[in-house]
């Protein structure tokens, strides 16, 4: 929680307790808390025991999850695929625990996707600490002093924390490579600005949408082509991230041992995956090591603890996000909304029962692949089908040229003469009136229909001659006529003008 | 003077001709209206010192009386009702082309009369009868029979006009629900009623009665009305325009069987203007023309893309600070603007955004609006410049580039599932490509649907931020952020 997020949670009815300086790494200070109205708790105990809903970041230990009640919630970080013990803790004292990792992979749940928010910090902090031991500029320069070639920076998966390094690398102005499982999330890499490395491997590739949006385990020859353009790349690259990590498994080796010897003396390896093994087998949790070559390779785990107020701010902004969802009235009372997909995603425990796995959510994670493109046309393909549409066209005119000229021969012979003179000038006329209104702009189409309405009262002209009939019938319609012809005569044209004169150039 | 006449006619056609020509561009446009006037007033004028006109006093009070009314309308109408102003005109001229087919008929029953009582036309007594009829006695047989079908047709599209008009006016002021709807038995009743028509055109050309003719009217009458009744909101842009071409070929109808050649060209050129407008509304909403007259939508219908994801909202603050820092601006108005009369507000805003040099520009969708036009003819009135206002082929590939685009009121055609989704019903119709752009603002009341009813994806894409409320309420609130 930071001040500002306890502000929000105010606005939904909730009163907010912290715990003594727990803002502190954070650069928040227990004041600043009171002065956004939190009450500030001397002890972790007394704070679980006075809160309702107690968010935390760490998974709970055995005490912490001990001081649950019934009716208490739990929002933290939880691990539940590896903490059955927690689970069957937090069932047996009837709390409801909400794990901020299991919150499902979905647009709308995106604002409360805490693992994203880390992972978004972790790639970022991640090429600043190899920045940080890497010995040369990122960007290419030619100084006074000599022309500095870029940095080549290799980011392998471009899931959020891949995409953020991505970022990062090309806005410090290195050379951006980036390489992912999943073919659908080239065009993501390349609108960051980094190269997507593609391999040559002709396989019915996997779909990230039917994995919820994460990557899977691929096949032996996947990987072989996949170490191999590694090894291609090793020696010409100075910066290696590898993010690639696959949900509930050991991360995959994709940085082997001969690739980092390969590589020139002075190059980094940041490895995010450290914790879950690394994708590179000489990579040390926790740690920063300095191989035989000179390579560097940070296998640190603790990312988002370096950027404590930025981290602080995002998670706090997610946990704010899920209290949202959990309050849908704002009246400070939670709704725990087993029907809603993100909530029943990332409830572990819920009224003393364990809900853990989850059923699969409703909606996709992420768009499915597109279809192949159409494939491009060849000119003289191209050329064929301009032809064979100018032929078609040739041929309907024809056609509707010859049909219409037989019905009017037709006409003609049983038409008289006196019909026929005005037939020409009616034909002439339609012809005349569709190359003038094809002229006129798409922007003045309004105005066009107002001074057509004008026009259109010529029909007056016919009123006109009716009205010196001798019947009285005859003369009440024309002279009616001859009144609406009126109305629309000058409306048409005094609106048009009025619209007109409104058209003006800046 | 029968040569008199006749040259003013020539010249009066060639003026409406010029005047037509001349809407090419906003500036020519201005003197183009003088050419409709003139040829107006001369055709007039021609008709009233040419043979056959009496009661000219009558005549001119009348268009006195008719232009009074004109003059005050047009200088109250709000350019937000052109729409209905317009529709209103037009059933205006499908009544006065009934009556004048009317008329046409009853003098050929005068005629008849006549002749019945003498033996041979050329002793009968004219002198009694107007110029018209005089036209009358000399036709032949055939002549006259070309003649009863042609003041059949005037009648005929001069009461579907009448009728349709009055309806369209009607949905468009509000006064009838928009919704489309139809009377049990759909267009079967239409087909029944056309039929009916058909039959008496037979029985009135063998037989020469008033009764098929007002049978008939009373048919057209109804397909007018029930025709317009089963199209609904959106639609009404193609209605009014065919309406427009209706109108024109009534006059072309009542032309020939009146003889006169200047309102066959006048009514000609009305007819294919309308035809041509309804054919780009058609066109830029991808439908057939027949589809949209019978209502409904037409295309493949199919499972539709789920569309998935959020709306999120924003408050002004939000998109007031994206409005500061961005360099182009593409604003997109709909009908929402209009009926939330947010068009000054818009057009402030534009001109704050102007002033810190940032490229604002309008993106018209030829359907936008009730009424061809509609939109470009809110914004002049609003004094925005009509150099910055551009269509959509002008502006569509310019999105990619586009900081922020801003969606006001419209709907349907700022809709991506017309090129994503294939089983939309409205794919294949041209969209405004907005979602291309950096960020997307939309400012909508709630979130419901538009007319047609289809979800549409680009309130639910990641750049999409929704803006909701009253378009004027928003702007304003918008405006005093925007420095």
């Amino acid at each position: 929680m930071t001040p500002e997020s306890a502000l929000q949670l105010q606005k939904l009815g909730y009163e907010c307790l912290i715990e003594k300086g727990a803002g502190l790494a954070a650069g928040f200070s227990d004041a600043t808390y009171e002065a956004a109205g939190v009450e500030v708790v001397k002890t972790a105990a007394a704070l679980w025991k006075a809160a309702d809903i107690v968010a935390k970041v760490r998974q709970p230990t055995e005490a912490e999850l001990k001081r649950l009640t019934k009716g208490k919630t739990l929002i933290s970080f939880f691990n539940p695929a590896g903490n059955e013990e927690g689970m069957e803790l937090a069932k047996s004292k009837g709390a409801n625990v909400i794990a901020m990792e299991m919150v499902p992979r979905i647009s709308r749940a995106q604002k409360m996707d805490a693992l994203s928010s880390m992972a978004n910090i972790a790639g970022y902090r991640a090429v600043i600490e190899a920045g940080n031991n890497f010995g040369r500029f990122f960007t290419g320069q030619v100084t006074a002093a000599g022309k500095v070639p870029p940095a080549k920076v290799l980011i392998v998966g471009a899931g959020v924390a891949g995409l953020a390094a991505i970022g990062t690398s090309t806005s410090l102005g290195a050379i951006t490579l980036a390489f992912d499982v999943r073919p659908e999330v080239a065009e993501q890499v390349e609108s960051m600005g980094a190269e997507f490395v593609y391999l040559d491997f002709e396989d019915d590739s996997q779909d990230g949408a039917a994995t919820g949006g994460y990557a899977s385990v691929q096949s032996d020859e996947f990987r072989e082509a996949q170490l191999a353009k590694f090894r291609e790349l090793a020696p010409e690259v100075d910066i290696v991230i590898t993010t690639a990590l696959i949900p509930n498994r050991e991360a995959p080796e994709l940085w082997t041992k001969d690739m980092v010897e390969a590589m020139k003396p002075g190059s980094v390896i940041v490895d995010l995956a450290a914790e879950k093994g690394g994708n590179c087998k000489l990579t040390v949790a926790d740690e920063k090591v300095v191989t035989a070559n000179g390579v560097t390779i940070i296998g640190y785990t603790d990312f988002p603890s370096r950027m404590a107020a930025q981290s602080s701010s995002l998670y706090a902004t997610n946990i704010r996000h899920m209290m949202t969802d959990l309050t849908p009235e704002k009246d400070g009372q939670i709704n725990h909304d087993m029907e809603d997909d993100v909530i029943r995603g990332s409830t572990v425990t819920f009224e003393g029962e364990i809900t853990f796995p989850p059923p699969p959510p409703k909606i996709q994670a992420i768009a499915a692949q597109k279809k192949p493109e159409v494939k491009e046309l060849t000119p003289e393909e191209k050329r064929a089908q301009e032809v064979a549409a100018f032929k078609a066209q040739t041929k309907q005119q024809f056609t509707l040229l010859g049909v219409g000229g037989a019905l009017l021969l037709l006409v003609g012979l049983i038409a008289p003469a006196s019909f026929m003179q005005h037939f020409i000038v009616f034909v002439l006329a339609i012809f005349v009136g569709f190359q003038v209104i094809w002229g006129v702009a798409h922007s003045l189409h309004t105005p066009l229909m107002a001074i057509t309405n004008a026009i259109s009262s010529i029909i007056i002209v016919g009123a006109l001659m009716q009205i010196g009939s001798g019947s009285f019938l005859v003369i009440l319609l024309a002279a009616l006529s001859v009144f609406m012809a009126g109305i629309n005569i000058f409306g048409g044209f005094l609106v048009t003008r009025r619209m007109l004169a409104m058209f003006q150039k800046s | 003077m029968q040569g008199f006449t006749t040259a003013a006619y020539v010249v009066a056609a060639v003026l409406f001709i010029l005047s037509l020509g001349g809407l090419s561009n906003q500036e020519s446009a201005k003197r183009a209206v003088w050419y409709g006037i003139v040829g107006m007033a001369l055709a007039v004028f021609a008709t009233l010192v040419g043979p056959g006109s009496g009661l000219w006093l009558l005549s001119l009070l009348l268009i006195a009386g008719g232009g009074f009314i004109g003059q005050y309308v047009a200088q109250r109408v709000q350019m937000t009702e052109m729409p209905q102003l317009v529709a209103a005109m037009h059933s205006l001229v499908g009544l006065a082309a009934v009556f004048v087919g009317f008329n046409a008929h009853f003098e050929i029953q005068n005629v008849a009369q006549v002749f019945a009582i003498v033996d041979s036309a050329k002793d009968a007594d004219l002198s009694n009868l107007g110029a018209f009829a005089k036209l009358i006695a000399k036709k032949t047989p055939a002549e006259l029979g070309i003649l009863h079908v042609e003041l059949f047709l005037g009648i005929f599209i001069g009461a579907i006009t009448f009728t349709g008009s009055v309806v369209a006016y009607g949905k468009l002021a509000g006064k009838v629900t928009s919704v489309a709807t139809k009377l049990p038995g759909g267009h079967a009743l239409n087909a029944a009623a056309a039929a009916l028509s058909v039959i008496c055109l037979i029985w009135y050309t063998a037989s020469g009665g008033l009764f098929p003719l007002i049978l008939m009217t009373l048919a057209a009458l109804f397909i007018g009305y029930h025709l317009i009744m089963g199209i609904g909101g959106a639609d009404m842009p193609v209605v009014v325009s065919m309406l427009n071409s209706y109108s024109g070929w009534a006059a072309a109808a009542i032309g020939f069987s009146l003889g006169n050649d200047l309102l066959i060209v006048v009514g000609a050129l009305v007819g294919s203007s309308g035809a041509i407008l309804s054919y780009i509304m058609c066109k830029a909403m991808n439908r057939h023309f027949v589809s949209v007259i019978l209502g409904g939508f037409g295309g493949p219908q199919g499972e539709q893309m789920a569309v998935e994801g959020e709306q999120i909202a924003i408050e002004a603050e939000g998109v007031a600070a994206a409005l500061n820092d961005a360099d182009s601006v593409v604003i997109i108005p709909g009908y929402g603007m209009a009926v939330a009369q947010a068009q000054q507000s818009v057009s402030e805003l534009v001109r704050k955004l102007r002033a810190q040099g940032k490229n604002v520009r309008f993106a018209i969708h030829p359907v936008a609006g009730r009424l061809p036009g509609h939109m470009n003819v809110l914004l002049a009135e609003a004094k925005v410049p009509y150099d910055i206002v551009l269509e959509m082929d002008e502006i569509n590939d310019d999105f990619p580039d586009t900081d922020v685009a801003i969606v006001i009121g419209s709907n349907d055609i700022v809709n991506p599932a017309a090129q994503e989704d294939p089983n939309s019903p409205i794919a294949g119709m041209p969209v405004l490509e907005c979602w291309k752009a950096k960020q997307v603002f939309v400012s909508k009341r709630g979130q419901g649907t538009g007319y047609s009813g289809i979800e549409n994806p680009l309130f639910f894409k990641e750049n999409t931020r929704m803006f909701y409320g009253d378009a004027k309420q928003s702007l304003d609130k918008l405006l005093p952020m925007i420095d």
